[in-house]
This record gives structure tokens, sequence and C-alpha cells, in this order.
């Protein structure tokens, strides 16, 4: 058995190594993909883009638009001068937030009244508009708080000195800095795995038997599951390398932290690999010829990828999906990598990701396995 | 050119995608699909943040702090525990997204008259629901502090000082800030990149494999009809699957359609002739259905997906990236998407859009032709 085996592997080996496009597409895309998305993949809001109207031409006003353009968050464009360039900018989308300071300005500050400052949000992109419209509030608020402070000052210093107040002291863990990369890099590290395991196998298996080599293998005295191993066990050892290289391109040139233990990363890569080995041979025995097994793998990995946590919270969505979602080994595997990585927690909390895996993986694989042999005899 | 040549190999291609019935329900069932993915999977309106909250102090108004938490309906309040290790492992293991901590002398703080911290240990390995957690929890403080602030004055005769400034908000275009609206007309965009390259790249590849177009290239046709004839077919399903998008965009999710059909049309068509042109460019260079389908996959969907704008807003992406975006079609498509969903631009108001994609469309067929022609002779 094992020298048949090793027959089988080194006959795979070579056909994937000797095309020389082969080669390239094992390591050249991941890499590419990696390095892609590692940079476009981005919430971070930073740099809105704002445009300022300033009727009122006070100090205080100028004092406002300072907070504003002091602000790593926004940048302020322009200064404008009337109200209909406002809405010709939006229009074109040429800016996001604006800015308009009514005459009267601070003269209602002077007088102790509230003082309207009007903001207009682009809201076509959603997430920039709910972070910057944040953002617009608590500057407003700063200066409003040291406005009144300043007022209270004048009327009765020691009222100042001893006034309650109640602040946040926010703690950020695991990424102080809130750098979006840092939650991106190890998610694309999990997806990118997904599909080059996925679509590797399903392409290894179908091409044998759209080229019809698969017939003269199976007369050879080769087992089934032989046959099965065979195939499967050189994308079990290729997926390896790749994550591992894609782990340390993304981890050194995006500078990710790794703050967990590699074994324990290890341990869960092994698990999710065999769930997806199983998941490529289940397509392949739906499949005949590699168009179809292509596109069924998209079917898959598709829904596998929005439906993760890889990039949208799991919590957000409706709740029947919720539940769908546990059938998905990309969500366990998300949160293994970035827990090793980012979190540094170890196996005592990571354990049921690694259990869940696991159980698909058993289901997956022993129901791929009855089929591909159905579909052998 | 000879019209009669080009109707038979046009013939020929919708015969054979009729035969094929797994691509045709690929044509009719992706879209769905997709845009059902994206608009129940991929959402970022986040509420009902799980936390955690640790009460040191246990006092009325640690309580009545607490309870405008409970009340909003960003967060929901999972476990209130007493002690710092709980609330530590929570967040460790994902159950919690933050921790509150309410320190032991926040009631006497108050009455004293100093400033009170309240501690918020947040998970910030994902970077954006982070910043938005952070944000709500601001302004949940920020109302309570002022509150206590305006009774603090009131009891030392300070009445009557009303909020020096009030942030007069709006949101244009997206006035909810539903992030369904502002995903779901970018689908259009991935549907276009699977259905006029992935697709089509793959069926003209197999072409090559099977030797099938060199059969086709030893009749009279030219090489010139065969592609216009090969490509026909495709323009119509790309653009009956865009208007399928359009539909359930605006009857199922109930995305606006504020724009004009003719705006929709020339920008769809125009973008589809330039993802045809190079899905046949990429068959014609590949020959081999694994490579074609990973070029189109790299070339056209990857890029639709990260660097368009679709998700993840250009401005935030590095400079050099930024640069990268102007040469990618799918950028200017979803741009113009979304204007014409959501901002109601007319075509022609869309000229920063139009003009680039009918660029690219030339453009493309021009390199499609000459390739086609070289590989022939």
């Amino acid at each position: 058995m094992l020298s048949r085996l090793k027959q089988m592997l080194i006959k795979e080996f070579i056909q994937v190594f000797r095309d020389k496009r082969t080669r390239y597409i094992l390591f050249g895309p991941p890499l590419f993909q990696m390095l892609i998305f590692g940079y476009a993949a981005n919430f971070e809001i930073r740099h809105v883009p704002t445009v300022i109207v300033d009727f009122d031409h006070s100090q205080e006003s100028r004092e406002l638009i300072s907070r504003f353009s002091s602000s790593p968050y926004f940048d302020v464009q322009r200064q404008l001068t009337n109200r209909e360039q406002i809405v010709d900018l939006l229009d074109r989308g040429d800016t996001v937030v604006a800015l308009e300071i009514n005459a009267g300005f601070s003269e209602n500050l002077r007088k102790g009244q509230t003082a309207p400052l009007q903001v207009i949000v682009d809201g076509t992109n959603s997430n920039t508009a709910l972070i910057a419209s944040g953002y617009v509030s608590q500057i407003a608020q700063g200066f409003a708080q040291d406005y009144q402070q300043d007022r209270l000052q004048r009327i009765s210093p020691m009222l100042v000195e001893r006034i309650p107040r109640v602040e946040l002291e926010p703690r950020p863990w695991y990424n102080t800095d809130l750098k979006s990369r840092w939650f991106f890099v190890p998610g694309v590290i999990c997806s990118l795995t997904l599909v080059l395991v996925t679509t590797l196998t399903a392409f290894a298996v179908v091409r044998e038997r759209e080229i019809g080599t698969l017939e003269q293998i199976m007369v050879t005295p080769i087992r089934p599951l032989e046959f099965i191993l065979g195939k499967t066990l050189p994308f079990f050892l290729i997926g390896l390398l790749d994550v591992a290289l894609i782990a340390v391109v993304g981890t050194l040139w995006f500078g990710v932290p790794l703050r967990g233990s590699l074994a324990v990363l290890f341990a869960g890569t092994v698990v999710f690999l065999l769930c997806q080995l199983g998941v490529g041979l289940f397509i392949s025995t739906v499949s005949s010829t590699q168009q179809q097994a292509m596109i069924t793998a998209f079917f898959f990995i598709m829904p596998a990828i929005t439906f993760s946590g890889f990039g949208f919270p799991i919590s957000t969505m409706p709740g029947w999906l919720q539940k769908i979602t546990y059938l998905n080994p990309l969500r366990y595997f998300l949160v293994v990598v970035r827990g090793v990585y980012l979190k540094g927690v170890g196996l005592d909390i990571l354990w049921p990701q690694v259990a869940g895996m696991a159980v698909l993986a058993l289901l997956v694989l022993s129901l791929s396995v009855i089929r591909f042999r159905k579909a052998l005899d | 050119m000879s019209f009669t040549r080009l109707t038979a190999i046009a013939r020929k291609e919708i015969i054979q995608i009729r035969r094929d019935v797994r691509s045709l329900i690929i044509v009719v069932i992706m879209p769905i699909v997709l845009v059902l993915l994206f608009g129940y999977g991929v959402n970022l309106d986040l509420k009902h943040l799980p936390i955690y909250v640790y009460d040191r102090e246990g006092s009325q108004d640690s309580q009545d702090l607490l309870k405008r938490f409970q009340a909003s309906q960003y967060f929901h309040i999972v476990r209130a525990v007493n002690s710092y290790p709980e609330v530590v492992h929570a967040i460790d293991d994902g159950q919690a997204k933050m921790g509150l901590v309410i320190p032991h002398d926040f009631s006497h703080k108050l009455r004293t008259g100093t400033t009170v911290k309240v501690q918020a240990l947040i998970d910030a390995s994902d970077d954006n629901t982070a910043n938005v957690l952070t944000g709500y929890t601001q302004a949940v403080l920020q109302n309570y502090s002022n509150e206590v602030q305006l009774e603090w004055l009131e009891r030392r005769g300070q009445t009557d000082q009303p909020a020096p400034l009030s942030v007069d908000a709006r949101t244009w275009y997206n006035e909810d800030l539903e992030s369904s609206w502002f995903i779901i007309p970018g689908v259009l965009a991935l549907v276009m990149s699977v259905i006029g390259a992935f697709l089509t790249s793959l069926t003209i590849a197999r072409e090559w494999e099977r030797g099938t177009m060199e059969q086709l290239v030893s009749t009279p046709v030219t090489p010139f009809e065969i592609m216009l004839g090969k490509l026909a077919p495709y323009f119509v399903i790309g653009l009956f699957d865009a208007g399928l998008c359009a539909v359930m965009a605006i009857f199922w999710f109930h995305v606006p359609f504020r724009g004009t059909v003719a705006a929709l049309f020339i920008s769809s068509a125009l973008f589809l002739i330039a993802l045809l042109c190079l899905g046949f460019f990429i068959s014609v260079v590949a020959k081999n259905q694994l490579a074609a389908s990973q070029i189109a996959l790299i070339a056209t969907f990857l890029p639709a997906f990260l660097l368009s704008g679709f998700l993840f807003a250009i401005e935030q992406m590095p400079m050099v990236i930024q640069i990268v975006t102007r040469i990618i079609p799918a950028r200017y498509y979803v741009s113009a998407l979304k204007m014409i969903f959501l901002k109601g631009t007319p075509a022609s108001m869309l000229y920063a859009e139009m003009i680039p994609l009918a660029i690219f469309a030339v453009l493309m067929a021009l390199l499609a032709t000459r390739v086609f022609h070289k590989r022939l002779a």
C-alpha cells in the first residue's frame, strides 16, 4: 500500500511542478492577492474630504475651522464662498463632508445662545458617513465644552475648577492603534488558503477525468482510498506551504504581530485544510468538467467568505443566517488565526473553534470519500 | 465583414450555451445569489454589540449610567460581572466586544465635582467595530456628563446655560445610512465581471483546449467575425443580468433608483464591452482553462471587489494603490452605479465616469483583435 501511495505522490508532484504555469499559479496569485488585499482592505477613516463655507468670518468660526483642519480625520480641501457649490461638489462626489457656518455664529455664542453648525454628509458610503459624523460631533463637542468653560471661567472661576465630568477612557486591546491592516491580514491568510486548497483539489481530480487519464489510473492496481490519498495529500502539503508563505509575507511585510504560539496556528491550519480537502473532493464528485468545477467552487467560496466574519461581523447578520454560519469552516478558522495573531490566546480558549472544524472535517471528508468511491465504481 | 457569417457564429454560441444546462443556470442564478449574498451578509450597521459591565461601585449613580447603555439599541449588556478577570476572559474568547468598568469612587467623585473616568476595555482586533463602539460609548457618556453638569450648575444658581453649539447634521443620498444601499448597486459590477470576463474566458479557453477553435478558424469566417459573434450573446446575457440585479436591488432590498435607465444602460454597456474584450484577450493568451480562470479572476473579479470602491473607500487607500485604481474599469463603473442609484445623476453629468469607460472599451477591443490576429497567423 505504501509503495503504491508513494508512486502516486511522486506522479502528482511531478505533474504539479512540471508545468511552469501551474507552478506560477500555486505561488504567484496568492502572494499578489495578499499584497493587494493587505493594502486595499481597509475600513479606517482618515482624511475625509471636507469643504467649509464660512459666512461669519469671526475669530470663533476660524477657531472651529482650525480644529477641523488640524484633525487627522478631516482633510479640509477648500473654503467655499457660496452654498450652491456645496451641492455641486457633493453631487459629483468630490467631497464627503460639508460644513456651513452661518452669519451670526459668533454673535450667538457671545450672547450665550445656541449657535447652529450645519453639517451635510454624503451617505453613499454609509460606513464612512457614520464614522465621519461621529468625528464631526466629537470636534463640535470639544469646541462647545471649551467655550462653555471659558464662559464659566469669566463668571466664576471656582465653579470651573470643581465641576463634575464623566470621561471615557478607552483601552483598545490587541490592536492599540486600531489598524485595519491588523484585522484584515490574518483574515486574508485564511481566505486565500480556502480559495487555493478548494480549487486546486477540485481541479486536480476533475482534470484527470476530463482528459480521460482517470480511467487509466483506475486500471492500475491502485485502490480508491489510495487514489484519494495520493490526489489530496500533495495539495494538503502545498496548502500548508502556501499558508506558511503568505503568513510569513503578510506578517513581515505588513508588520502584523504574531503573539500566540505557532503550534496552535499549525494545529488549526491542519484541521482547516482537512475540511477544505473534503470540500474540494466533494466538488470534484459533482463536476465533470473543469469549467463546472470552477463555477461550483465559486459558488462555495463566495458565500463562505462573505458569511465568515472576514470583513463583516456575523453579529449584524439576520438570525437565521447567523445559525447557518456554524456550517462554515472559515468562520472557525478566522477566530483561531486572529486569536493567535492578535490576542495571543492558546488552545484553552480556542479549542471550541478547533473542535467545530474537526467535526465539520470529519463530516465533509467521509461524505465526499463515500461519494467519490461510488463515482469510481 | 459578413452579417450572415456573424449571425451564424452567434447562433452556434447560443446553442452551445443553451445545451449546457449548468452554464444557463449560472447565468440566471449567479446574479440572484450574489445580490442576496451581499444584501444579507454584508452589513456594517452595528447594533446590539455584546458588552460586559463591571460596576465596582453599585451605587444609584452608576446604575443610572448603566441603564443608559441598556436602553441604547447599540449595546447589548450580556452580563454584569463582579471581577476584572471575568471581563478579560470574555474579551479574550470573543463573548464581549467591550467591557465597561465603572470605578469604585464614581458617585463620590461626581458629588465632589471632579473628573471621573469610566474605563472601556475594547476588543480592537476588528478596528472598525472598535471605532464605532468607541463612538457610541463616547456619545452616551457625553450625554450623561452634560446632564450631570447642568444639574450641578443649577444647584449653584447658574441656571439657563444653553449648549453653546448645536450640530445640525443631515445625511444626503442615503439618509438612514443603510449599508445595503451602499453595497448592492456595486454588486452589478461583480456580476458583470463574472459573466463578462470569467465565464467568457473559460468558454473560449475551452475551445482552444479542445482544438475546436482551429476548426472555426479554418472556415471562411474572419477573425473579427469570430470574436464579435462569440461575444455578442454574452453581451446580451450580461445586460440581462445587470437588469436582473437592478430589479432585485430596487424591489427586494428597496434600494432607491433615482437616476435614469439610459444612464444605467450606457454605463453598463461600456463596462461590459471592456470586460468581454478583456475576457477574450485572456482566453487567447492563456489557452487553458485553469490559467484563464485564474487570470480572469485576478484581472477582473478581484479588482472589482477590492479596488473599485465597492466596499473599501478608495480615498483611504495608500497613494500608490489609489493610482492603480485609475486603470481599473470597475472603479468608474461602481462610481457611476452609486451616483445613478443614490444621487440620481443623469448620463450627461457622468462624464468623469463615462469617458474613461469608453476609453477602456475601445482599448480592450483593439487589444483583443490584435492579439487574436497574431495568434492565428
